[in-house]
């Protein structure tokens, strides 16, 4: 009995040996030493480079979504801007339109005024003509008249009457071939 | 207490295993199988993780990913969130490291041929132990002062008067004595119970049907021994995970502790 306590006592688990616990603390110590320097520093690195890559990633597409608004908005200031342009120009056109329609207009209206002056001024200068004429007439038919009546030596009656008709009848035929 | 039974009933030269076995003969000089087994472990750890790690690439190949998945649950879930984000990447090598190196020395016990839990040895768990202890006993001090942090540690919020006559003795006892005795305990008799299950499940179911009388009660129990040694060992594969998980959990959390501005 008392030798088997003394044998359990030399077996306790419990009691450690020295040499394993030394061993056991400088392994360990040399394995945190190695993990340390070259094990952690590469996962670290190829986190940082996923983080590096997820978020240049994310910038790149951020500034390709800047530019592609920049882009739009160029555009359509440039849209505006020939919009504006347009607008501008069909009013420039509309009122040149306009100035040309009442330079017409006026043009139109002296050329209708000259036209009707000229006209006017013909018939003035063709009725004066006609004056002249029909007085140059008048006058040597009286006195063409007067000279038969004279030279009939108005004889009687009806010699006298037949003369003033005969010269009626003349006057009306000469009359009608001239109208004719 | 079947298998108790059994035995006695056998009546024959069967001797049940028990701490001896844990003493194995040394292989060469004053070296022994779990020393081996340790050193070798570190070295497989580093080379694993070397590898791993080595490209660094930024889509993981299969092996790379693998060592993040247990390299980002350490330092994310174990470390950042123990420790607070301000200081935690300092310690994940520690952490990560402590994290494998028991995970691996653990399965070693499963494994055909190696097959020895390494931190069964209770003096490789003292050593580990001690190396947390003195890490967040450090950064305390290196924190808070040597006075400010016994003062931080064994002074909680809130108390004052005579109840500090109680406590602070107390919390001197649990956080500063206690804690590597029971970090290393915890994860020794783990390791220490689980082997000897599976020895006493195998040599018992052995002998039963091999050297014990070819009885059915002796063949039964037997066969019944063996398949609670497989029971056995599915369900340290399960605990040695856990006790990994757990030193290198509790491990932050002190750390956590000692380097808080506040409680």
């Amino acid at each position: 009995m008392h030798e088997s306590v003394l044998a359990a006592g030399e077996l306790n688990p419990l009691i450690p040996h020295l040499s394993e616990l030394i061993l056991s603390a400088v392994v360990f110590l040399i394995l945190v030493a190695a993990v340390w320097k070259f094990v952690v520093p590469n996962f670290e690195k190829a986190y940082a480079d996923r983080t590096a890559a997820i978020e240049g990633g994310l910038e790149a597409a951020e500034s390709k979504q800047a530019e592609a608004d920049a882009k739009l908005a160029e555009l359509e200031q440039q849209l505006s801007d020939a919009r504006h342009e347009a607008a501008r120009i069909r009013e420039e056109a509309r009122e040149q339109g306009a100035a040309i329609i009442v330079e017409m207009r006026e043009q139109a209206q002296a050329e209708s005024t000259r036209i009707v002056d000229h006209g006017k001024a013909q018939i003035e200068a063709e009725r004066q003509q006609a004056i002249t004429s029909l007085r140059a007439e008048v006058g040597s038919l009286a006195t063409g008249l007067a000279g038969r009546i004279v030279g009939e030596s108005l004889e009687d009656e009806a010699r006298q009457s037949r003369v003033v008709d005969r010269f009626l009848a003349e006057l009306e035929a000469g009359q009608q071939s001239g109208a004719r | 207490m079947i298998a108790a039974n059994l035995i006695a009933a056998a009546g024959g030269s069967f001797t049940p295993p028990g701490p001896a076995d844990f003493n194995l003969p040394p292989v060469f000089g004053e070296v022994t199988k779990p020393m081996i087994l340790l050193t070798l472990s570190a070295v497989f750890i580093f080379v694993l993780t070397y590898a791993m790690a080595r490209r660094a690439a930024i889509v993981p190949g299969r092996l790379q990913f693998a060592g993040e998945v247990v390299y980002g649950g350490v330092r994310n879930t174990i470390a950042r969130d123990n420790i607070g984000s301000e200081h935690y990447m300092r310690f994940v090598p520690y952490l990560f490291s402590l994290f494998l190196f028991v995970l691996v020395n653990n399965y070693f016990g499963l494994i055909p041929l190696l097959q020895f839990p390494s931190f069964s040895r209770s003096g490789m768990a003292y050593g580990l132990a001690l190396l947390s202890w003195l890490l967040y006993n450090g950064v305390g001090m290196w924190k808070h002062g040597f006075l400010g942090y016994l003062k931080h540690t064994c002074i909680p919020a809130g108390v004052s008067g005579l109840m500090l006559v109680i406590i602070v003795p107390l919390e001197f006892f649990s956080n500063i004595l206690v804690r590597p005795v029971t970090l290393a305990l915890r994860l020794f008799a783990n390791m220490f119970a689980g082997h000897l299950l599976l020895i006493l499940f195998a040599l018992g179911g052995e002998y039963l049907l091999f050297e014990a009388n070819a009885s059915v009660m002796n063949i039964f129990g037997g066969v019944m021994s063996f398949v609670m040694f497989f029971g056995i060992t599915v369900l340290e594969l399960l605990v040695m995970f856990l006790q990994a998980y757990v030193f290198t959990l509790l491990t932050a959390m002190y750390v956590g502790g000692a380097v808080a501005d506040e409680h």
